[in-house]
């Protein structure tokens, strides 16, 4: 198959069309605007709708009534604009409507900066609206897996009625790489008929909603939820390993930060220290039983986990490990990457070499 | 072999435009590529640069933070990068702007009189293709035909013209290098 160069964000977007979805509902931000700058010309041409809203508040309930038809449909942002589509996103989980929400994540907190960064761990995974809800999370170390974690997204999140985001951050959506535009894995997608698709008086109302008034009702619903996220927990969990049999070190890091550990694994590897990498890549559901298995080698002497943040995918490692295996630290906030080097020196120390 | 690039220069020199065409052609001929820009607050008149990575095996990472070979378009550039250029490393200098040498004595420097050299070929919008034909001959990691076919795949129609003009653009290039 013939590869293409794409830019991130512009394979995000032409991904999205690929899939089938023909309604996109956004506001600009760096380093995520080639996304709606791609759809605003191209969704047109396809008969799609494509409209930049007056905010991100607008846009994710835009999002919540075309998800609620039935349709594939998008919204994208950064860090500062996926915070103000919180609420939009606990209504959407709470009256089960698919949507793929892409973050391409910049420094935080508050406005931060445009550079790189991976700060939205907790908000993504935990979710940043109220109530006992998740969101599938898939993270893409490279535009390729942008590219094909997109499309997976919007089957996903039609099987299970679910928003899923998908959780790249800025250098993965500026950088371009050659993308192959194969076929995903085909999968079997359930009907709609909960869609408020008009009843043409032979049907009753379909009716979407969040509000359970009563707290029995509302109690009934949250364990259909459950038991949806336990499934989506046994099935869509994803992660990858890297040279991680017999290592000494084992590198836990997702999406850009990955690719920083790998460089650094090449270093380590010429001082003859052998490590290995663990990369989730669905954030949640997490691949908690899937690492403590790789950790649990006799080989493995420390768990370094890499992040752009100041350590917050750290906790799921801890969950994971249950203390078995010593675990450190190494990330920056705020925009910068580590170089390769500051990682290999930490994984150095956490094993006292 | 891996080349890992740095392109450098004022915004509106083409240096994102080298980045790019190096990496389509790395691509072309089945290598394995990234293209990293730099994005910020950058203003109209600002320096910018781009990360390129050509390489046979697969990439880990597109930052490049000690590049093989600096291509700096303006003074900015050169001051900033010279120091993280690889030992042995080449250094490309567009010396219609650049008005310093390279100091260092481990690396190999190359000097192309970019703007000069396209307004001769009577359009100064080509000075980036002087500078790609350079580093081509002097790296001799792409074919310059990987180069043409993609021109003539870009400039079709009432621009077709203009494939002639950078191909003799990047023949003018490379015969900067010694």
């Amino acid at each position: 198959m013939e590869k293409e160069l794409w830019k991130g964000n512009e394979a995000i977007a032409e991904a999205a069309i690929r899939a089938g979805c023909k309604y996109f509902f956004g506001y600009p931000i760096t380093p995520q605007t080639e996304v709606p700058e791609y759809l605003s010309l191209h969704l047109p041409e396809i008969g799609g709708c494509f409209l930049q809203a007056e905010s991100e508040v607008a846009a994710i309930n835009m999002v919540y009534g075309a998800g609620g038809c039935g349709v594939r449909v998008m919204t994208s942002s950064s860090s500062p604009g996926i915070s103000l589509k919180q609420e939009g996103i606990t209504y959407l989980c709470g009256s089960e409507v698919p949507c793929v929400i892409i973050n391409v994540m910049r420094g935080g907190p508050g406005l931060g900066t445009i550079q790189p960064a991976q700060g939205d761990y907790y908000q993504a995974t935990r979710g940043g609206g109220n109530g006992d809800y998740r969101t599938p999370v898939l993270a893409p170390a490279n535009v390729q897996e942008a590219a094909d974690f997109v499309r997976m997204a919007f089957d996903i999140a039609d099987i299970y009625r679910n928003p899923v985001m998908v959780l790249a951050d800025g250098m993965i959506g500026q950088m371009m790489e050659a993308v192959e535009w194969h076929d995903i894995e085909k999968r079997e997608l359930p009907a709609k008929p909960w869609a408020t698709t008009g009843t043409q008086g032979k049907r009753e109302h379909n009716v979407i909603n969040s509000l359970y008034i009563q707290p029995e009702p509302c109690a009934e619903h949250n364990e259909k939820l459950e038991k949806k996220y336990k499934l989506i927990e046994e099935k869509e969990t994803r992660y990858e390993e890297i040279d991680a049999e017999g290592c000494e070190v084992l590198f836990t890091a997702y999406g850009t930060t990955s690719r920083v550990c790998r460089a650094a694994m090449k270093l380590l590897a010429d001082e003859g220290i052998k490590a290995g990498l663990f990369r989730p890549i669905t954030v949640w559901p997490f691949p908690y039983a899937q690492l403590k298995k790789a950790a649990a080698q006799n080989s493995v002497k420390a768990v370094v986990v890499a992040e752009l943040s100041l350590g917050q995918m750290i906790d799921d490692v801890k969950i994971a490990l249950e203390g078995s295996k010593p675990i450190s630290f190494i990330g920056k906030a705020g925009g910068l990457v580590p170089t390769p080097r500051e990682v290999a020196d930490a994984a150095k120390k956490a094993i006292g070499r | 072999m891996t080349n890992d690039i740095i392109i450098s220069g004022f915004g509106g020199q083409g240096v994102m435009a080298i980045g790019k065409t190096l990496t389509e052609a790395g691509m072309k001929e089945g290598k394995e590529v990234s293209w990293l820009p730099s994005y910020g607050p950058e203003m109209r008149g600002g320096t910018a640069n781009c990360s390129v990575v050509l390489s046979d095996e697969l990439i880990v990472s597109p930052i490049v933070l000690e590049p093989s070979e600096l291509i700096a378009m303006n003074l900015p550039s050169l001051i900033k990068f010279e120091p993280t250029v690889k030992k042995g490393g080449t250094i490309f200098v567009n010396s219609s702007v650049v008005d310093q040498k390279v100091t260092r004595t481990d690396v190999r420097a190359v000097y192309v009189d970019c703007i000069k050299i396209a307004e001769e070929l009577g359009n100064s919008k080509v000075a980036n293709m002087v500078m790609l034909g350079a580093y081509i001959e002097a790296m001799k990691n792409l074919s310059t035909d990987t180069i043409k076919e993609m021109l003539v795949h870009m400039f079709t129609g009432p621009k077709a013209k203009l494939v002639d003009l950078n191909i003799e653009a990047l023949k003018r290039g490379a015969a900067c290098v010694k």
